[in-house]
């Protein structure tokens, strides 16, 4: 854990607005891939507007080469916006899906013990569970631990949603 | 002259119709190009058309062309070529356009839509292959889209940061007929912002360090001939009473011959401009990226010197140099705004120390031994004076050339900086010429890199444009033997240029006069007549096979650890450590 906690510190949240476009994910990807950053989680979506999408990239690696993508980022004519988020401006939400064996009637009323207050159990089915829950970052990873016991058939999570505090666009 | 509005579409126009009419109203007097399959309702709609279309022998040719042709005028260079190979091949000319901020459009036809992705006949997928090379691109859907987005790459390639715009034409598209209401509909661009005369919180702080300043040093780079910023930078340094020294491609927006002036910087750049590097105790670019070639180590470039940054690209802030001081955007609004802010400056002990460095490492050449590379270019500044538009090609005939042509004016200077393509030069010429029909042109090339692009010796020839091609013939791929020579224990490999043709009677196979000069005795004459000769011309000059650039500063190292002149023999360098 001590470990993924020091990753975590270059890890960076940029949130784009940028025109809804075939080939503007391949100018973003780009940019980021040239200076050696891993995409770590990346959503697009729809805005309110239908011209434009929301892009929320994470990405591992240093501030200062960081700096230099959200610049060539926001120089792409595509790109109406684009900027880095931290947990001070804004809020962030990342969404898992969790399958785990269910195994023997003692070990799945374990799981649903666990699961009550912290996820909801979404399916049942030929000695599988699929949990679910929405959460900070955080929440999710100290779910994925306490739920490794169990054994962890696979697990897919949604990457950070983020939006500006405020009045402030994101 | 017609009355008819020119925005207003006739009726029953196809989509390259349509396309062609746009280009029309955008002034566009010439198309560069080749044609092919998926191109020719595009080549069918250029009949009858104002525009001039120049038939090249490669498109690699035409984009270089277009490209000599943008920086000689300043307007964008126009490319049209087909699907395919037709399309690839413009990509070595599009990342050089892209590397120098030069405005080009690139046409490029493609299969039909419904084809699209299913790798039909000549099928590239060019929009994604040249994404990361181009400002900005489209791969147009609609045929009622194409007056819009010509219009859109009209603007972008030429404001701000300039760069080349591809535009991909599906055949289907092209051959459709346009149905919209106006040639001239309203862009649709809310991502682009154009940076104009900075902000002035910005230039008050870049006038406070100068004013604090004793020993400035001006850095000019390739946008402050972009921008046209010359007469006030000339202000600006007079006003300062500051050296002046620019980049590779920054040469002549403020004049070389300039007392102010040291020249060039940077890798083969004047040993006095270098010395200035290390000892100014401020340092203001005007419109560089302080790239590699002339800040080989960045922890140690200037040391001791504020560093301020004047640039239209904000992405150029911090990417080498965190500057002290910066102002986003045009290099001659940024410049006349900041005159008012900046006080006269008594530098005479600081240009005298400079004056010094000057007297004792000038630039310098052997006249005995045979005839050299930078003795031709000297004759030929001589026969020139900084009259003519000179454009060159990559390697040692460059630095040559950039050291002994003198350039007094921006935008007669045309070489490729950033990208360093061979092949470049000869074609840029016929573009530059084009351009500017009534200036001297003179192509200076290494006899590997005019081998790359020679095809287009039939389009000079079609085009009876009288462009000077003078060929440096050291039978070496010299740049790369010098840096075998002096870091790899001259272990040649993969340099040797055996089996060159005799370039006069090539020349004369294309019906172009070819004149040798062999003998250091019959340079200035000959290179005299073929400078007058009213047509075009190849001068084929064999200089001595092993020359060496000095003053050079090792890739990776600092102005400090300039090498002057020629190490002797024995002396051991080591290996470079920046890139090449």
């Amino acid at each position: 854990m001590a470990q993924k906690s020091d990753k975590r510190k270059d890890i960076h949240t940029v949130s784009m607005l940028v025109a809804n476009k075939p080939g503007v994910l391949v100018r973003c990807a780009q940019v980021f891939a040239r200076r050696g950053f891993n995409i770590d989680a990346l959503v697009v979506s729809a805005s309110v507007n239908p011209k434009f999408s929301r892009m929320t990239i994470t990405a591992t690696g240093d501030p200062g080469t960081l700096e230099q993508i959200v610049k060539q980022t926001s120089k792409l004519i595509d790109v109406i916006h684009c900027g880095e988020h931290t947990r001070k401006d804004s809020i962030d939400r990342e969404y898992a899906l969790i399958k785990i064996k269910s195994g023997s009637p003692a070990s799945k009323a374990a799981i649903r013990k666990l699961v009550k207050s912290r996820a909801h159990v979404l399916d049942e089915n030929n000695g599988a569970i699929i949990v679910g829950q929405t959460g900070t970052t955080e929440e999710l990873d100290s779910l994925e631990e306490s739920l490794k016991k169990f054994g962890i058939i696979e697990m897919v999570r949604s990457g950070k949603l983020v939006m500006a505090k405020g009045k402030e666009p994101t | 002259m017609s009355t008819t509005n020119p925005a207003k579409p006739k009726k029953q126009m196809t989509g390259a119709e349509a396309l062609i009419k746009c280009l029309e109203n955008f002034g566009v007097e010439y198309i560069f190009g080749l044609s092919g399959g998926a191109a020719i309702p595009i080549f069918d709609a250029l009949v009858g058309s104002r525009i001039k279309l120049v038939l090249v022998r490669h498109e690699q040719g035409a984009t270089h062309i277009a490209d000599g042709y943008a920086r000689a005028t300043g307007k964008p260079g126009v490319v049209l070529v087909t699907s395919g190979p037709g399309a690839t091949n413009t990509v070595t000319g599009i990342m050089t356009a892209h590397m120098d901020s030069v405005p080009m459009i690139v046409l490029t036809g493609q299969t039909i839509s419904p084809m699209l992705g299913k790798d039909a006949f000549q099928e590239s997928d060019i929009f994604g292959i040249t994404m990361p090379v181009v400002k900005h691109s489209y791969l147009v859907r609609n045929t009622n889209d194409i007056p819009r987005i010509i219009k859109e790459a009209f603007h972008i390639t030429n404001t701000g940061r300039p760069g080349p715009i591809l535009i991909d034409l599906p055949k289907d598209i092209t051959s459709a007929p346009f149905t919209g209401n106006s040639l001239n509909p309203p862009m649709d661009l809310p991502g682009y912002h154009v940076p104009d005369k900075g902000r002035l919180t910005d230039i008050k702080k870049i006038a406070k360090l100068f004013n604090e300043s004793s020993r400035p040093l001006l850095l000019i780079g390739h946008g402050a001939v972009l921008s046209r910023a010359g007469d006030a930078i000339k202000k600006l340094a007079y006003k300062l009473q500051a050296p002046v020294t620019n980049t590779l491609l920054g040469k002549g927006e403020f004049p070389e011959t300039d007392p102010l002036s040291l020249g060039m910087l940077g890798m083969h750049g004047t040993a006095y401009a270098n010395k200035a590097l290390t000892r100014c105790d401020l340092i203001c670019s005007i419109g560089s990226r302080w790239d590699d070639r002339i800040n080989g180590n960045p922890p140690k470039f200037c040391p001791g010197a504020k560093k301020i940054h004047i640039d239209i690209d904000a992405a150029e802030m911090g990417k080498i140099v965190q500057p002290d001081a910066c102002c986003v955007g045009d290099a001659r609004l940024v410049v006349e705004e900041l005159l008012k802010y900046v006080k006269p400056h008594d530098t005479k002990n600081w240009l005298k120390e400079l004056d010094g460095y000057r007297q004792q490492y000038p630039l310098k050449f052997e006249t005995k031994g045979g005839l050299t590379a930078q003795y031709v270019l000297h004759e030929l500044q001589e026969i020139i004076q900084g009259k003519a538009i000179v454009t060159t090609d990559v390697g040692q005939h460059q630095m040559w050339s950039a050291q002994f042509n003198l350039s007094t004016e921006g935008r007669k200077w045309i070489s490729s900086g950033g990208a360093g393509t061979m092949g470049f030069g000869f074609p840029a010429a016929i573009g530059a010429q084009f351009g500017r029909p009534n200036d001297l042109v003179v192509a200076v090339v290494g006899d590997g890199g005019f081998q790359m692009t020679l095809a287009e010796l039939s389009t000079l020839y079609n085009s009876k444009l009288p462009v000077k091609v003078l060929i440096i013939d050291n039978k070496y791929l010299g740049m790369v033997r010098q840096w075998q020579e002096l870091f790899f224990d001259n272990r040649l490999s993969g340099v040797d240029l055996e089996g060159n043709p005799d370039f006069v009677k090539l020349a004369e196979a294309y019906r172009i006069k070819g004149v040798h000069i062999g003998h250091v005795h019959e340079c200035r004459a000959k290179l005299k007549e073929a400078i007058d000769h009213p047509g075009p011309v190849v001068i084929h000059a064999e200089v001595i096979k092993e020359d060496n650039v000095f003053p050079m500063v090792p890739a990776g190292k600092s102005a400090d650890e300039m090498i002057i002149e020629a190490p002797s023999k024995d002396k051991k360098l080591e290996k470079p450590t920046g890139s090449t």
